[in-house]
């Protein structure tokens, strides 16, 4: 096909997908629309049955290109596959596979469209740029907004069943008995007598056949791993220190550097000295790139010394002087013409605002994502190939870009994926790539391992958004009557796909994510979003723009209660009106004891739910005022994801979320001076620690009726629960995070 | 100078001022211990030194005053410590890269303490930090480690 041909065919299709929901291409098919990545760099006698099955002589491997950032995508996809090709998970291998537009991200396409505009989201912009930007951007290959389950959930069985039935046609032409004779089991087809033929025995016949397709997927009552605790496949490597990050992998002729960026986000480079850095043993070159220079040294340790050795005068950055000025910017953006959506508009609001109108402001500071991991990367620049090794979410961007700063065409940018320690976003940016690659040009044929200091990690993150919350409402007759929420933020998805080379049209609801669809059916009930102006370069931080809004909309939502005279729980089942919220609801009632009696003095317990990516998540928050502060004693947690596929990993991302969302609004604020972050490591921005860590009590329910991921919604709900917990406790209602600013924990 | 890692003596050339974490993984390959601050803040990079729990990253080279204890020298996959054992039974890891210092700071805590309270875990474990929030099976993992060595 012509390569026009081929991007019509493939802008027809993501548009097609965005608009029927994901739906419309049914399971996945291993010839269309992308060809199989593995059938290019096949031996003789090796097969590769669909894009996430190869067998050889020697093993089974699994392909799972969603990244792995600590999530445990590799164990799922791995699950997944593993469902309906019969094999134990101690038969396999996981790995992540090339780069390739055949493991688009088809869930994140549904979620794309939904969550933009009719005609304006984001994919239909990248289709409609398809032109300029080439091929290589389509076949979305990104690990994100917890759809790593949801996509690969009837794509990965249905390859994984494909790959079974046609190997049991090899081992039927093998043995001249029928198909429906054999039967597989743990790696190899079973004949009736008994024999065991390995996969990996039959993988040479296997690949002169045709895949069968269309295989009927089984019945969820003979499902063998989903459901059922397994023990991740990452669980003994990241035990023993025998598992390998991007930050570890060496490569011969290998040379360290690290970056000395303009302390001001996105400030250029000015005059410098770099003498100093060269006293410093080891240090090897100084390198100008975008915004700053690198410094290529013999060990990780002198490049951080000779970037501290080098004397710089940096030019003003053009963000704001001072946080008031952030502030301010939000502030004035409560505007008809700065209004970005008004997604919910129910009864008649203006009418509702008479008489007694309760008002309350919120807030939410920027927050660094701050894996533990500083991130990191090793390319190599050769004449006309390029190599990277990296932890990226976005591997084919991070070919794209490779592109355009060499001219390198990215089919010739080999990419292998690293498991990454920690993400929470940060790896949906590859700035740390392109500086390794300005560096390596520099340095043809020399292996670059670029590794950043925390605090530059931390000082050039791409933060969680700046939000500010405004409520309204009213209540009548012991019941929330009207609740109009307002919420202002830049755009986060804007400010994302601008260092990709992307605009995207039309309004960006993740300035309304977790507000405007909460299952609540207050009489006069509506949500606005308004767009502020660009400040910090934002970038998506776990659950994105639910992860303030999901506070503001439950802390409103509380005032309301509060001022009706009703009960937190009590009154939002009353104006539940939607089935699988309300379970989730009467779950943590259930599971905390919310009817019984009520806390003694001094303790406090607090609710929230928030519907997320899919997910309707419950938290109830339990706390003490002691004499030295704050206690938060038990957190219970109800999620329904429609099918729970890994019931540990569910428990053990739960529990992570919450502490992640309790601790960033207990805690953490990034500011920012004339540009320049003033947090700049684990001191200046804490985080929970293990001795202030609540018991988290998690059920998983499955009533809803698509499977969805757990990743990020349980982040979204642990503020509000927190705060209504001290409300409750103490009287004081915390409308801004970090709650540290008011309140002591201990 | 010589150094002692995991009972093998490495004769280095180095420079004295750095920090023993950088000598671990850039000089021999000891990658198993992570950087993750510089700055004694989250515990990633802990060893032992003579059995006791220290922050790699604040040792200068020069300083080691003892035999260093790596995360690949308390056990290998198959030859766990039982710490180790206990973190795999309850699947602590997420991303598991503040793991390799959570691991090695346990041990020294049981070595200390064969009975830890939830009081001592809080105060021994509370320097490193875990961004993915795995506290609570850490808690857990601790109290099944400590009564398989008490047993043991």
């Amino acid at each position: 096909m012509s390569l026009a041909g081929t991007i019509a065919r493939r802008t027809l299709l993501i548009g097609g997908v965005a608009i029927a929901g994901g739906v419309a291409f049914g399971t996945w098919r291993y010839t269309t629309p992308y060809a199989n990545p593995l059938l290019s760099g096949l031996n003789k006698g090796e097969a590769a049955l669909t894009p996430y099955v190869l067998i050889t002589q020697d093993g089974i491997t699994l392909i799972t290109p969603r990244a792995d950032m600590g999530q445990g995508a590799y164990h799922a996809q791995a699950l997944l596959l593993a469902e309906e090709l019969d094999v134990d998970l101690d038969q396999i291998t996981a790995d992540p596979g090339a780069p390739s537009a055949a493991y688009w991200n088809q869930a994140l396409s549904a979620e794309a469209g939904d969550f933009l505009a009719p005609g304006d989201g984001v994919l239909n912009s990248m289709a409609r740029t398809v032109a300029d930007m080439g091929v290589k951007f389509m076949g979305l290959q990104i690990t994100g907004g917890s759809t790593t389950v949801p996509d690969g959930f009837d794509k990965l069985r249905a390859a994984g069943a494909s790959a079974r039935e046609t190997l049991k046609r090899a081992a039927a032409e093998e043995t001249g008995l029928p198909v429906s004779d054999l039967t597989t089991r743990s790696g190899a087809v079973v004949l009736p007598d008994g024999t065991a033929l390995p996969y990996t025995q039959l993988a040479a016949r296997a690949a002169t056949l045709d895949v069968v397709q269309d295989v009927p997927l089984r019945d969820p009552s003979q499902w063998r791993l989903i459901g059922k605790p397994t023990q991740r496949i990452d669980m003994v490597a990241k035990s023993t220190g025998t598992q390998t990050y991007g930050i570890d992998v060496s490569i011969p002729g290998m040379v360290h550097a690290t970056v000395l960026l303009n302390p001001a986000q996105g400030g250029a480079l000015g005059s410098y000295d770099t003498a100093p850095a060269f006293r410093i043993p080891g240090v090897q070159s100084v390198v100008e790139i975008t915004g700053g220079l690198g410094i290529v040294a013999d060990t990780t340790w002198h490049t951080f010394e000779g970037a501290r050795a080098i004397e710089a005068n940096w030019p003003a950055s053009s963000m704001p002087a001072t946080m008031a000025d952030h502030w301010q910017a939000l502030s004035d953006s409560f505007t008809s013409t700065a209004q970005d959506s008004r997604k919910r508009d129910d009864g008649d609001m203006e009418t509702a605002l008479t008489g007694e109108v309760i008002e309350a402001e919120y807030r939410a500071p920027y927050l660094a994502h701050a894996p533990l991991e500083p991130i990191n990367a090793i390319v190599r620049v050769d004449e006309d190939t390029a190599e990277v090794w990296t932890g990226t979410q976005i591997p084919r961007f991070v070919q794209a870009n490779i592109e355009r700063i060499t001219g390198i065409p990215a089919d010739r940018v080999t990419v292998h994926v690293q498991m990454m320690g920690g993400s929470f976003g940060h790896r949906l940016e590859d700035e740390v790539v392109k500086q390794a690659t300005e560096i390596a040009r520099q340095m043809k044929g020399t292996p670059v391992k670029l590794t950043y200091a925390r605090e530059a990690d931390m000082m050039h993150d791409f933060p969680r958004q700046i939000a500010m919350g405004r409520m309204r409402g009213t209540v009548k007759d012991g019941h929330v009557e009207s609740y109009d929420l307002g919420i202002a933020m830049p755009s986060v998805i804007a400010s994302q796909m601008a260092r990709q080379g992307q605009t995207v049209p039309g309004p960006d609801s993740q300035i309304v994510a977790g507000a405007w669809d909460q299952p609540f059916a207050i009489p006069h009930h509506r949500v606005t979003g308004y767009r502020a102006p660009d400040l910090a370069p934002l970038s998506s931080w776990r659950a994105v723009g639910a992860s303030s809004n999901g506070f503001f909309y439950n802390a409103g939502l509380d005032e309301l209660i509060h001022a009706a005279g009703a009960d937190p729980l009590q009154e939002r089942l009353r104006l539940c009106n939607d089935a699988v919220a309300r379970r989730v609801l009467e779950a943590v009632a259930d599971m905390s004891g919310w009817d019984g009696p009520r806390p003694a003095p001094g303790k406090g317990r607090g609710v929230a739910l928030t519907y997320s990516f899919g997910v309707h998540c419950a938290e109830v928050v339990d706390v003490t005022d002691t004499a030295d502060g704050i206690r938060l004693d038990r957190v219970w947690v109800a999620a329904d994801v429609g099918t729970v596929v890994d019931p540990v990993n569910f428990e053990t991302l739960v529990q992570g979320g919450v502490i992640f969302g309790l601790g960033h609004a207990m805690f953490g604020e990034i500011t920012y001076e004339n540009g320049i972050a003033q947090q700049d490591n684990f001191d200046s921005f804490p985080s929970l620690r293990l001795d202030q860590s609540p018991e988290i009590i998690v059920r998983g329910l499955e009533n809803a009726r698509t499977v969805k991921g757990i990743g990020e919604p349980p982040v979204p709900p642990a503020a509000p629960a927190l705060a209504g917990a001290i409300f409750a406790a103490t009287g004081t209602r915390l409308r801004d995070m970090p709650f540290s600013r008011a309140v002591t924990f201990a | 100078m010589q150094l002692s890692v995991n009972g093998t003596d490495h004769q280095l050339e180095v420079d004295p001022r750095m920090p023993l974490l950088w000598v671990l993984r850039d000089l021999l390959g000891y990658t198993g211990v992570k950087y993750g601050c510089g700055i004694a803040q989250c515990g990633a990079c802990t060893v032992h030194i003579d059995g006791e729990a220290v922050r790699a990253c604040q040792v200068p080279v020069g300083d080691a005053w003892g035999a260093v204890t790596t995360i690949e020298g308390l056990g290998q996959p198959d030859a766990l410590h039982p710490v180790q054992a206990a973190w795999i039974e309850h699947q602590v890891a997420q991303c598991g890269y503040c793991q390799s210092g959570q691991i090695m700071q346990a041990a020294a805590l049981l070595s200390e303490t064969p009975a830890p309270t939830d009081a001592d875990i809080d105060d021994a474990m509370s320097g490193n930090l875990c961004r993915c929030g795995t506290y609570p099976r850490i808690r857990a993992a601790i109290k099944t480690a400590a009564a398989r060595l008490r047993d043991s």
